[in-house]
């Protein structure tokens, strides 16, 4: 039973992560109607950034994390919504797929030719060690990665219901030309939900790196799981993004130690067929039609 | 395009002339390919065993070179991935190399030593699997102890120093974790001391919560990582996140200086056996520490020895034979025993078997604040 309870709090702190980096992918759905290949990159990138500014540019860590976290809102929030979605977008929406795939691509290979093709460490910013409760022994960094990646998703969701601002860009993704009509800045509105995308990542970066270790590769792992995530839990909702966040760290933990490490990658696979097959929309999406 | 006869001559002239240099070149130099990790799940094994390496080469051509040529050192990236392995092996053949020099990982090293052998090439290797060697490939050397030969001393280890009676083993499911696996089990059970889990992992695995968890139920005396470097680091920080506080054991990889950097504080008091190490009580080792952490500002693990003397190994043997000919190479290769007074940069005395495999003394060490320390010293398996 404690080995139960240990497993379903490693399993939420892993969910955690990946709902961060599932909402991206609901995000820039909801604004561009495309899927962002390089999502799993975006949340590879800031923790790298922060060391390559300690290295190259022998800054203290502090002010490394600033310079990065200010480096990756304006090139991947402002810079990847101004060069690549807005040019990319009027030509289709397969394109713009495609132009994120090259981005993911070029990421990758930047941080490995560029800072390095091996593992670094990176500074944990939860506390590290285990608490004994009820018998169970519970990892502190746990804990707090799913606190805090849960903090930041319900303020984000309040941000989204409750602010005239979030009620501003929910209407600019359901509707932009009424939007438009009814004297909203789409373009702000837009713009604001590319620096969410990218603010969450560097939220996500920072909790996964000392776990995982800071490494160029480590966006294929992230970015797979968290597309699973968003897929199982529905595309176009928030509240569905942290729900298949959440279930596919908890299935990838529990088929770790119930199955085996060898087929874990596969069952969360396995639900995702499942979803596309009984419900499509994901379990707490909502269906959508196009006009064709 | 009409092309004047001038140009035609001027570039005949040119042709001719970068021929017969690259000739020329080719002949003054021993070609060296390396096939090495320098990406992907072992880029920290290559990079230190290519790091070694090249110092090697610095240092030899310095010198000289092998027999008056130098070595033209070129070092292809496999990525890891057996595929591009073979790849990189079969081109170091045609580019017409002396010796191929890597890979370290077990797995591209038994997709591609046939390909070598095919050619005569002899092939310097980092791997550890104890099948490697018993394929009757006779073109294969180690730099590193075969797990058959590790793995007994690291048994006696847990039933003498850590008196385990029972032991969780956790291993990466690739070559190297499955042929450690496969023998370490049977030489604990043949000491009497049962196996009370018996995790696989996945190479590369990133999250191992899961099996950390599973190795703390499983209430064994100790635990026995056998990973590859980064798996190794990420292991140890997420079993101290379970304050799992019992004897942690590794062979060679657990105790290296990448992994204890990368596991920061969870890497302290993880001890066992390693075959190579900079901290080992010889000044040679101590010496090649240095020059390697002044060269490359950071301290190398034992596959920066491996690079390092191996590449002397194939020195010695060349000079030995007093001709470069890869099949007197390859025949005196087999059997040498290669002393540190004859020729330092091979470090410590180390005897080449038939199959390839070397034998030498080794250490046991652990970790304490932050640093490897030897804490023993084991005789090499048969006395030569």
């Amino acid at each position: 039973m404690d080995q139960f309870v240990q497993l379903i709090l490693a399993g939420l702190a892993t969910g955690a992560i990946y709902a961060l980096a599932a909402i991206g992918f609901t995000l820039v759905w909801q604004t561009s109607q495309t899927i962002n290949f390089a999502q799993g990159e975006f949340v590879m990138l800031p923790a790298i950034l922060v060391l390559a500014a300690v290295k190259f540019l022998h800054a203290p860590l502090p002010v490394a994390v600033l310079m990065a976290v200010g480096g990756f809102l304006l090139l991947f929030g402002f810079g990847f919504k101004q060069y690549i979605v807005n040019p990319m977008a009027r030509h289709g929406i397969l394109p713009l797929a495609i132009a994120t795939m090259a981005l993911s691509i070029l990421m990758k290979e930047s941080a490995k030719d560029g800072f390095s093709a091996e593992a670094q460490q990176f500074p944990s910013l939860v506390p590290e060690g285990a608490i004994q409760l009820f018998g169970a022994t519970l990892s502190l960094r746990d804990i707090a990665i799913f606190v805090v990646a849960v903090v930041a998703i319900v303020g984000l969701q309040l941000f989204v219901t409750r602010t005239k601002t979030g009620r501003m860009m929910q209407a600019t993704a359901q509707n932009p030309t009424v939007a438009r009509i009814l004297g909203i800045s789409t373009e702000k509105m837009i713009l604001l939900t590319f620096l969410i995308n990218a603010g969450l990542a560097i939220l996500a970066s920072f909790l996964i790196s000392p776990v995982y270790l800071a490494k160029f590769s480590n966006g294929e792992v992230i970015g797979t799981a968290a597309f699973i995530a968003a897929i199982v839990g529905g595309f176009n909702q928030v509240r569905g993004a942290l729900a298949g966040g959440f279930i596919v760290g908890l299935v990838d933990n529990l088929a770790a130690a119930y199955v085996s490490s060898a087929y874990r990658a596969a069952v969360p696979l396995v639900l995702l067929v499942l979803v596309i097959l009984f419900k499509p929309e994901g379990l707490l999406g909502s269906k959508e039609e196009r006009t064709v | 395009m009409k092309m004047s006869k001038r140009t035609a001559l001027l570039g005949g002239v040119t042709l001719t002339l970068g021929l017969g240099l690259g000739a020329a070149m080719a002949q003054e130099t021993v070609k060296v390919v390396g096939v090495i990790e320098m990406s992907g799940a072992g880029a920290t094994a290559g990079t230190n065993y290519k790091n070694g390496a090249q110092m090697a080469v610095d240092e030899i051509n310095a010198k000289g070179g092998i027999l008056g040529k130098k070595i033209d050192f070129v070092v292809y990236d496999t990525q890891t991935n057996p595929g591009n392995t073979r790849a990189a092996v079969q081109r170091g053949v045609d580019e017409g190399a002396f010796a191929i020099f890597g890979p370290v990982f077990s797995g591209p090293i038994s997709a591609s030593m046939q390909i070598a052998q095919k050619a005569g090439v002899p092939q310097i290797v980092g791997g550890e699997a104890a099948g490697l060697t018993k394929q009757g490939v006779t073109t294969i050397f180690r730099t590193s102890l075969n797990q058959a030969d590790a793995m007994p001393k690291l048994a006696e280890y847990f039933k003498n120093d850590v008196k385990a009676n029972s032991v969780a083993v956790v291993w990466v499911n690739n070559d190297f974790g499955k042929g450690g696996r496969d023998a370490i089990i049977p030489e604990l059970q043949k000491r009497g001391i049962k196996i009370a889990a018996d995790i696989a992992t996945e190479s590369a695995q990133a999250d191992f919560a899961a099996d950390a968890i599973k190795v703390k139920s499983s209430n064994a005396d100790a635990v026995f990582v056998y990973l590859n470097e980064e798996e190794s680091a990420r292991f140890l920080r997420a079993i101290k996140q379970q304050g799992y506080d019992k004897p942690i054991v590794g062979e060679t990889t657990l105790l290296g200086a990448k992994v204890i950097e990368l596991a920061g504080d969870a890497a302290e008091g993880a001890k066992g056996h390693v075959g190579l190490s900079v901290d080992a009580p010889n000044p040679l080792f101590a010496e090649f520490g240095k020059k390697f952490q002044a060269k490359f500002n950071y301290k190398s693990d034992h596959n920066g020895i491996k690079g390092y003397s191996g590449m002397y190994m194939l020195k010695h043997v060349a000079e030995k034979t007093g001709k470069l000919d890869k099949e007197a190479w390859l025949k005196y290769a087999h059997g040498a025993i290669i002393r540190t007074k004859d020729e330092p940069g091979i470090l410590i005395d180390s005897k080449f078997d038939a199959n390839g495999d070397v034998d030498r003394e080794s250490f046991l060490a652990e970790v304490k604040k932050g640093q490897q320390v030897i804490t023993g010293t084991l005789p090499p398996v048969n006395k030569f």
